[in-house]
């Protein structure tokens, strides 16, 4: 009953949607949602393998485009931009964690976290505006973080790249919004995925920390994928520039 | 050499109705307001490496006038 409701209300059929990081965790979640809410995708990330198996577990599969692509490198990103025609939609979610204090940072995961979180959209952006790729109408999600309302301890860096994603969300949307192109960026909490597990959280300390979680548990990548269809949505269509806390109340305390 | 300049002036403000005249006031264009203002000023850099301060920018009204002032700075 549920589903049929989000279908009809929340429906993405005919959308055409660009997911990036869509081989695992919460990337792989939107692909799986948003194709059950009737949009064609293309699929990206940089593991063929992985990327595939996304692609193999898309309702329709057959409707949908696999591209493996390093955003990272600006070769592959053309021949992307190339390949896709207009969009109706993109989410963002190609992104790296890494944990360290500051006086462990190391310059090499500065850059790396910087290129991947923050460099790579901009420019990938920065092509489909070009380029002309976005369609009148189309909903541009990024997937950035709780943590830039809340620090966390071994954040600094990451946090400073999705720092850095809402600031570039909020001018993004006033850009093109003459376009009635709307940009909006989800701020998830902890979801336990892949991204998290070079993070070394043991499980006494994750049972620890859930204690911050108000509604008791940490976030499942369906609680942000059902976001990203709203976002994606016509129902939205009032609705730019805003950075939506998504986090079982972690945040509050 | 003229053709392309208004040929990527009209894509650089979206136009796709009409063709433009080299004695157009672009500034009344409905098309022009603030983005479309920057978005000149950076194609004209990237196209022709010409940097037109802004200050020097507000003085030309016509593309003939903006098409002279690219000429004189290269």
């Amino acid at each position: 009953m549920k589903s049929n409701i989000m279908a009809d209300l929340f429906s993405l059929e005919g959308k055409n949607i660009l997911v990036t990081g869509a081989s695992s965790g919460l990337g792989k979640s939107v692909a799986i949602n948003t194709s059950s809410q009737g949009a064609r995708l293309i699929i990206t990330a940089r593991n063929n393998e992985r990327l595939n198996e996304t692609l193999n577990s898309l309702k329709s599969y057959d409707k949908h485009k696999a591209i493996c692509c390093d955003l990272s490198s600006k070769k592959d990103l053309d021949i992307l931009v190339e390949a896709i025609e207009p969009l109706d939609g993109i989410v963002l979610n190609a992104g790296a964690v890494k944990l360290a204090p500051i006086a462990f940072i190391n310059d090499t995961s500065i850059d790396e976290l910087f290129e991947v979180n923050v460099q790579s959209s901009i420019r990938l952006i920065q092509r489909l505006v070009r380029k002309k790729k976005l369609k009148k109408g189309a909903s541009i999600v990024f997937i950035s973080s709780i943590a830039t309302q809340k620090a966390t301890i071994g954040n600094a860096v990451y946090n400073a790249t999705k720092g850095a994603v809402n600031s570039f969300v909020k001018s993004l949307a006033l850009e093109l919004a003459k376009k009635q192109i709307r940009a909006n960026a989800i701020l998830p909490g902890f979801v336990p995925t892949g991204i998290m597990s070079n993070s070394e959280m043991s499980k006494e300390e994750l049972d620890v920390h859930l204690k911050n979680y108000p509604l008791g548990r940490y976030g499942k990548p369906e609680d942000i994928a059902y976001l990203a269809i709203y976002l994606l949505s016509d129902q939205s269509s009032w609705m730019t520039g805003s950075l939506l806390n998504l986090d079982g109340g972690f945040s509050l305390k | 050499m003229q053709e392309k300049f208004l040929e990527v002036f009209k894509e650089t403000l979206d136009i796709e109705d009409r063709e433009l005249n080299m004695s157009d006031e672009f500034r009344e264009y409905e098309e022009w307001d603030s983005i479309a203002n920057l978005s000149v000023i950076a194609m004209i850099d990237e196209e022709y490496e010409v940097i037109i301060e802004n200050s020097q920018f507000k003085k030309i009204n016509t593309l003939q006038e903006l098409w002279d002032k690219i000429q004189n700075e290269k």
